[in-house]
C-alpha cells in the first residue's frame, strides 16, 4: 500500500496513509502518515466509536493540508487498552517456548499442502 | 498513562515480529521489506474544501476473493467500486489483522466512507469520490509497483481526484 502511495505522489497526487504498522510504512517511506497504535485491523478507529473515527479521519485531512515535507508522521492520541496495552502487542505473532513446536509443525504442514497443490496442478496440465 | 521506562520501543515492529514468526515455521529466508531513503512529496493544489478525495483499501469484495488462495499469491487484481456497494462491509479475513483482539465488522474502522461523507457535508472537504479502490496485499514489490500502483493512479485520474487517503489493514 505504501508503494501505491509513493506512485501517486510521484505523479503529483497528494496522499496520506492511515495505518497501524508503523515500521513497515516508515521504512517504505511515504509523504504523510497517520499512525494509530492499535492492533492491526482498525487504523481508522475502534469499531462503533464514531467520535474516534471522526478524529482520526480529521487528522488525515489535517495532514493533507498541513504537511510541508515528506515523511511527516502524526500519531493519534488513542490507546487500545489503557489497563494492559502491552498484552495485544506481546500476543500478536508470538514465538516462545509455549508454541515453538506447534509453529514448526504448522510450517511443515503448510509446505506439504503447497507441494501437493503444485503436484495436483501439474497433473491437471 | 504513567511515564515508563523500556528496553524496547513500545510500538510493535511487524518487520521484526514476522521475521521471527516465519523463521519459527521453518522459513529461513526473511522477507525483504520495501525500503526507500528518498520519498516523493506532492502538495495540495487547492483548498481542501474544494478537493475531491478518494479512498484506497486492502480489502476485497467477498464474491471476488478466492478463499483457497494463499495471501499475497498474486491472484487478486486491483479494482474500483462504488462506495455505496461497500457499505455492507468488505471481505478481509484473509489478511493479517489481529483476529484475537479485534474485528472488522464496522467498515468505518478501516475504510471511513461515512466519516468522509460527513466531512463533505460539513464543507471540510469538497466531496468523497463515488468510487473507492482496492489494492491487494502482495509480497511482490514488482506486481505492486508495476501493475497495481499504475492501475490505482489510472482510476484516480478517471475520477479526477485531488488527494487520496490510503488505509491498509
Amino acid at each position: 500500500m505504501s508503494l501505491v502511495a509513493r506512485h501517486l505522489e510521484e505523479a503529483g497526487l497528494p496522499t496520506v496513509v492511515v495505518g497501524s504498522a508503523r515500521d513497515i510504512v516508515e521504512e517504505c517511506g511515504v509523504s504523510r502518515f497517520v499512525f494509530t497504535d492499535f492492533p492491526l485491523g482498525n487504523p481508522a478507529g475502534k469499531p462503533g466509536d464514531v467520535d474516534m473515527q471522526t478524529t482520526i479521519t480529521g487528522m488525515a485531512l489535517d495532514l493533507l493540508e498541513g504537511a510541508w515535507q515528506p515523511r511527516t508522521t502524526t500519531q493519534t492520541p488513542f490507546v487500545w487498552d489503557a489497563e494492559s496495552n502491552d498484552d495485544w502487542r506481546r500476543h500478536f505473532m508470538k514465538v516462545d517456548e509455549s508454541n515453538r513446536t506447534a509453529l514448526a509443525a504448522a510450517g511443515d504442514q503448510r509446505r506439504a499442502a503447497q507441494a501437493d497443490a503444485k503436484a495436483d496442478g501439474a497433473g491437471r496440465g | 498513562m504513567a511515564d515508563d521506562r523500556r528496553t524496547h520501543r513500545s510500538h510493535v515492529s511487524y518487520i521484526d515480529k514476522s521475521r521471527g514468526y516465519y523463521g519459527a515455521q521453518g522459513y529461513p529466508q526473511a522477507y525483504q521489506w520495501a525500503y526507500h531513503h528518498a520519498v516523493p512529496f506532492a502538495a495540495l493544489e487547492k483548498p481542501l474544501a474544494e478537493c475531491r478525495i478518494g479512498l484506497v483499501t486492502t480489502s476485497f469484495f467477498e464474491r471476488k476473493v478466492d478463499k483457497g488462495a494463499v495471501a499475497g499469491s498474486g491472484t487478486k487484481e486491483p479494482y474500483a467500486a462504488l462506495c455505496d456497494d461497500a457499505l455492507g462491509g468488505l471481505y478481509n479475513k484473509d489478511l493479517f489483522w489481529d483476529k484475537d483482539n479485534t474485528h472488522t465488522d464496522d467498515l468505518d474502522s478501516y475504510l471511513p466512507i461515512n466519516r468522509l461523507r460527513e466531512f463533505a457535508a460539513q464543507g471540510r472537504i469538497g466531496s468523497l469520490a463515488d468510487r473507492f479502490y482496492g489494492v491487494p496485499t502482495d509480497y511482490s514489490h514488482r506486481r505492486t509497483s508495476r501493475r497495481d500502483a499504475p492501475q490505482i493512479l489510472e482510476f484516480a485520474q478517471q475520477d479526477e481526484l485531488d488527494a487520496v487517503v490510503l488505509v491498509p489493514l
